[in-house]
């Protein structure tokens, strides 16, 4: 482990950042030329979305992997969370403008429809932690008030696996398995939970 | 013997293979005249309607539903091809007169295979328009003496554990299983159909045989067809066990009645790329001449 993360050291954050942008960018490029099979639209809104889920849990593990696994990519974890939420904005971006089109219909389905309820919830709770994942915050919100509203992860992220499971049609793993890697991932932090909360008593 | 419904296109409008092959251009013409469309061709004037252009080749044998080999679009084109049609039989039984096992050709042997564009209306609220090849289903039920006092068809898919990913991970309760009231299944645009394109039908669209239902939800389409069963109570429906608040028994397409989880006023045309606008969905899918069928009854009840 020590090895991997002395080849991680010398990577710049922005990597990330740039990673991510190439990766949509292509993704987008797939979709207009035909890569992305016969209904591009679904493909693309998909995509955008398990990527995001994906990158929430790999944000979510950062964490566990350094405690438990020694593996340290905690230099990286805010570059993850900043590009997760831009995926979940390309995610949201292509069911609004390329699949439901209207702008009355977007609103009745996130007034109407549960699971685009909760997955808007969700995103709607990523906006304040996308503008304040910058050190400029993070002086100006104080270590602890901002670690405090950067819990708003927590719930986010179980908000969007719950949009994956309620969105498939039948019995399908493949959402169910996210929404266990979340509620695990959140159940390691349980204990130090336990610990401040008794710390602070 | 069939021909008792006339397509609203003509087989000069079904694209020939070669063209086909690398075609997108092609318009389709709507017939005009009932009775007429079979034998008058192009030559009648008719309103070009690019709406119902049939969809590529590619297009309906890459983007499927077929829950038996995953739960991805492209997952029935990839696994399809495990799937055993030979030697294929299909049980017929009930209230029949003649039970029995039966090949394909058992079944429709001696029928007129006539090509038939239908629009196809999935319930995830995306379309395609497709032409298929087979025979009227009333040209069958006749062949094999349907009893009084039957009031429903029964259908049901192959199971191929081995052969089928989608089996093993239980993603429904299989045997898939579909049905329909009779004076459904004896209405001229109820077919069963064997090809797509003038080609065999291919594995991830339900060889060797299936059902097409053009005015109901893609999944009473069912594929892969084993078992036919004539019997006078309501046979039970794969989609119906699986959430009965969301799908109903006759799953007619209707604008008017939304999915719980999503509007079906509107459809995707599969085919027109990312920026395709969506189009109004039709009552009936457009098949107007079935009204008649539900006349009296509460299709919001009734979904």
């Amino acid at each position: 482990m020590q090895r991997v993360n002395a080849l991680l050291r010398p990577i710049p954050t922005w990597t990330v950042y740039v990673a991510g942008a190439a990766w949509a960018v292509w993704l987008f490029y797939l979709g207009l030329t035909g890569g992305l099979g016969a209904d591009p639209v679904e493909a693309l809104e998909h995509r955008y979305g398990k990527i995001a889920l994906q990158l929430i849990v790999l944000g979510l593990a950062a964490t566990p992997l350094c405690r438990f696994a020694r593996l340290n990519l905690m230099k990286f974890r805010r570059a993850i969370g900043v590009t997760a939420f831009f995926f979940v904005l390309a995610h949201f971006l292509v069911w609004a403008l390329l699949d439901v089109q209207t702008l009355s219909a977007v609103w009745a389905d996130i007034v109407k429809r549960p699971y685009v309820t909760i997955g808007m919830a969700g995103f709607a709770l990523l906006i304040p932690l996308a503008l304040t994942s910058n050190d400029w915050s993070v002086r100006r919100l104080g270590a602890m008030a901002w670690r405090k509203l950067h819990w708003l992860t927590y719930p986010a992220a179980v908000l969007g696996a719950l949009h994956y499971v309620w969105l498939v049609k039948g019995f399908q793993i493949e959402p169910l398995i996210y929404l266990t890697l979340i509620l695990a991932l959140l159940a390691t932090r349980l204990p130090q939970a336990r610990k401040r909360r008794r710390a602070m008593a | 013997m069939a021909h008792r419904w006339t397509n609203d296109l003509t087989p000069a409008d079904v694209t020939p293979k070669e063209v086909w092959l690398n075609r997108r251009q092609i318009v389709a013409g709507l017939g005009v005249g009932i009775g007429a469309g079979a034998i008058a061709g192009p030559g009648l004037a008719y309103t070009p309607d690019p709406s119902l252009e049939p969809n590529t080749f590619e297009d309906i044998t890459t983007y499927n539903n077929f829950y038996e080999f995953g739960t991805a679009k492209e997952d029935p084109a990839k696994n399809a091809h495990l799937l055993q049609t030979e030697p294929w039989s299909i049980t017929v039984n009930g209230m029949v007169d003649n039970p029995g096992e039966y090949t394909v050709e058992d079944l429709i042997g001696g029928f007129d295979i006539e090509e038939r564009i239908y629009r196809f209306r999935c319930v995830e609220a995306w379309s395609m328009v497709i032409p298929w090849n087979g025979v009227e289903l009333a040209d069958v039920l006749d062949r094999v003496g349907v009893q009084d006092g039957a009031r429903y068809v029964a259908f049901e898919t192959v199971v191929q554990p081995e052969n089928m990913i989608g089996v093993r991970r239980r993603v429904l309760d299989f045997p898939y299983v579909e049905g329909l009231r009779l004076d459904e299944a004896r209405h001229p645009l109820t077919m069963m159909a064997t090809g797509i394109y003038g080609e065999p039908m291919p594995k991830q669209n339900g060889a060797p045989i299936r059902l097409v239902v053009p005015w109901k939800y893609g999944f009473k389409s069912i594929k892969s067809i084993v078992r036919i069963t004539l019997t006078d109570e309501e046979p039970p429906t794969s989609w119906n066990k699986a959430n009965a608040r969301e799908y109903g028994f006759y799953s007619n397409v209707n604008p008017n009645v939304d999915h719980p989880r999503w509007s079906q006023a509107t459809e995707r045309r599969i085919g027109g790329g990312l920026f395709q606008r969506r189009q109004p969905t039709l009552m009936f899918n457009g098949y107007d001449e079935v009204a008649s069928l539900y006349e009296g009854m509460d299709l919001t009840e009734f979904y």
